[in-house]
């Protein structure tokens, strides 16, 4: 795969087809999380952590293991609890080695083990049959957007916040409004790609 | 709580989408066509109720310390012989679903019974928790679908609906379309009922805050 087939794949997966605003993937944490933008840029990162080790670990072993032995079938068991064990994996070793990160990004680990968008980059790797290379940078990618998404998407709260809505508006309503506002900017991307490498 | 308590409980008080505001991912992501969110809701439903009987059976068996793995294999499971079946006997719904059917495993709505309700309660109750929350579920994500089908590409359960086949309007089966008309509902739910919606997305009275054990972002 070229150099231009990898920034497309990256391209498409953190802007044109946004995990959270287009293909509706963590909205969990998407709306949970994004109050400030602290947390949000953390919950962001944390997500862009994990679903980079998270590929590099599940890729392998979907091709070697699971797919030359015939157990496919066994591929959401075994994501899913391979996520789970990571994510403690990687708690443990930032504990112990980069505590900074760990303050930083502590707090957000344990989410991870039952996020549908971390799930989701690794199960769609394997379904669009990516190399590892394009595995990893379609996640990174993914990943990007997420924390793109949640980084905007907690700045605008903070004017929703400020906001004086009809009684029954408040709270979710209202939030779930701007996030499709927010959803229909990122449309405006769709033809990027053809428009910048067709 | 006798047990028509908690299939209404399910379907109407506490119906997860509209009230508790979870499983919001294929709520909004299936939701496009009528016949999808019945299919959806059907899997769901069924993942459900077989976690829900097998946690609350082994509800004593089951350590404390490891339940969170447990619940994680036990619905992963069964959500791998939801796929199989699907993909063997309804192939335009498997497609139609797509990532959506393995991701019931991380469903919140799934984990959240088996930690608040299958693991505390006995057999039938949960059996009976998990029906009505399933329905509810299915509910839900069927008005969503409805509104979105009916709007956006004139039809329902694929029948076309004469005027609005010819002035549809796409944007409701694109992603913004289901922020919208989600969002809508919900202000209608808070204004016509008197239960009202979940106010916050944030970890207060979200199930997983304690599948993660925290609880303490804001």
């Amino acid at each position: 795969m070229s150099f231009e087939g990898l920034i497309i794949i990256m391209v498409s997966a953190a802007i044109v087809n946004n995990l959270v605003l287009i293909q509706f993937l963590g909205i969990c944490p998407f709306l949970g999380v994004s109050k400030d933008m602290k947390s949000a840029t953390g919950m962001g990162l944390a997500v862009l952590f994990v679903m980079f080790f998270a590929t590099l670990v599940t890729w392998p072993i979907q091709m070697f293991l699971l797919e030359p032995n015939g157990l496919g079938y066994l591929q959401t068991i075994v994501f899913v609890l391979i996520i789970a064990a990571l994510v403690q994996f990687i708690e443990i070793v930032l504990k112990r080695y980069i505590p900074a990160l760990h303050v930083s990004l502590g707090v957000y680990l344990p989410l991870m083990t039952t996020n549908c968008a971390l799930f989701a980059v690794t199960l769609m790797n394997v379904q669009k049959g990516y190399s590892l290379i394009e595995s990893v940078v379609n996640s990174v990618g993914a990943g990007l957007g997420f924390l793109l998404a949640m980084t905007l998407f907690s700045a605008i709260r903070k004017h929703i916040e400020n906001s004086d809505p009809p009684e029954c508006f408040k709270g979710a309503p209202l939030t779930l409004i701007a996030a499709a506002i927010l959803s229909i900017s990122f449309f405006g991307f769709s033809g990027v790609i053809e428009n910048l490498f067709g | 709580m006798n047990n028509t308590k908690i299939l209404i409980n399910g379907i109407i008080k506490e119906n997860p989408v509209l009230i508790l505001l979870l499983g919001l991912c294929p709520a909004l992501a299936v939701s496009t066509q009528a016949e999808n969110a019945i299919g959806m809701g059907a899997a769901t439903t069924f993942v459900l109720v077989c976690s829900n009987i097998t946690i609350s059976l082994l509800r004593k068996v089951i350590p404390d310390k490891v339940r969170i793995p447990c619940y994680i294999v036990l619905v992963a499971g069964f959500v791998t012989l939801v796929q199989i079946v699907v993909e063997a006997y309804a192939y335009t719904l498997y497609q139609a679903l797509g990532i959506f059917l393995p991701l019931i495993t991380v469903n919140c709505i799934v984990f959240g019974r088996a930690e608040i309700f299958a693991s505390k309660n006995r057999v039938f109750s949960s059996f009976i928790d998990a029906i009505g929350m399933g329905a509810g579920f299915t509910l839900a994500l069927l008005i969503i679908a409805s509104i979105r089908e009916i709007f956006g590409s004139g039809t329902w359960f694929g029948m076309e609906i004469p005027i609005l086949i010819d002035n549809n309007i796409p944007i409701f089966t694109l992603a913004p379309g289901g922020f919208v008309v989600f969002g809508l509902l919900v202000a209608a739910v808070n204004k016509f009922s008197k239960t009202k919606a979940r106010k916050d997305f944030g970890c207060k009275g979200c199930p997983q805050a304690a599948v993660c054990g925290k609880g303490d972002i804001k």
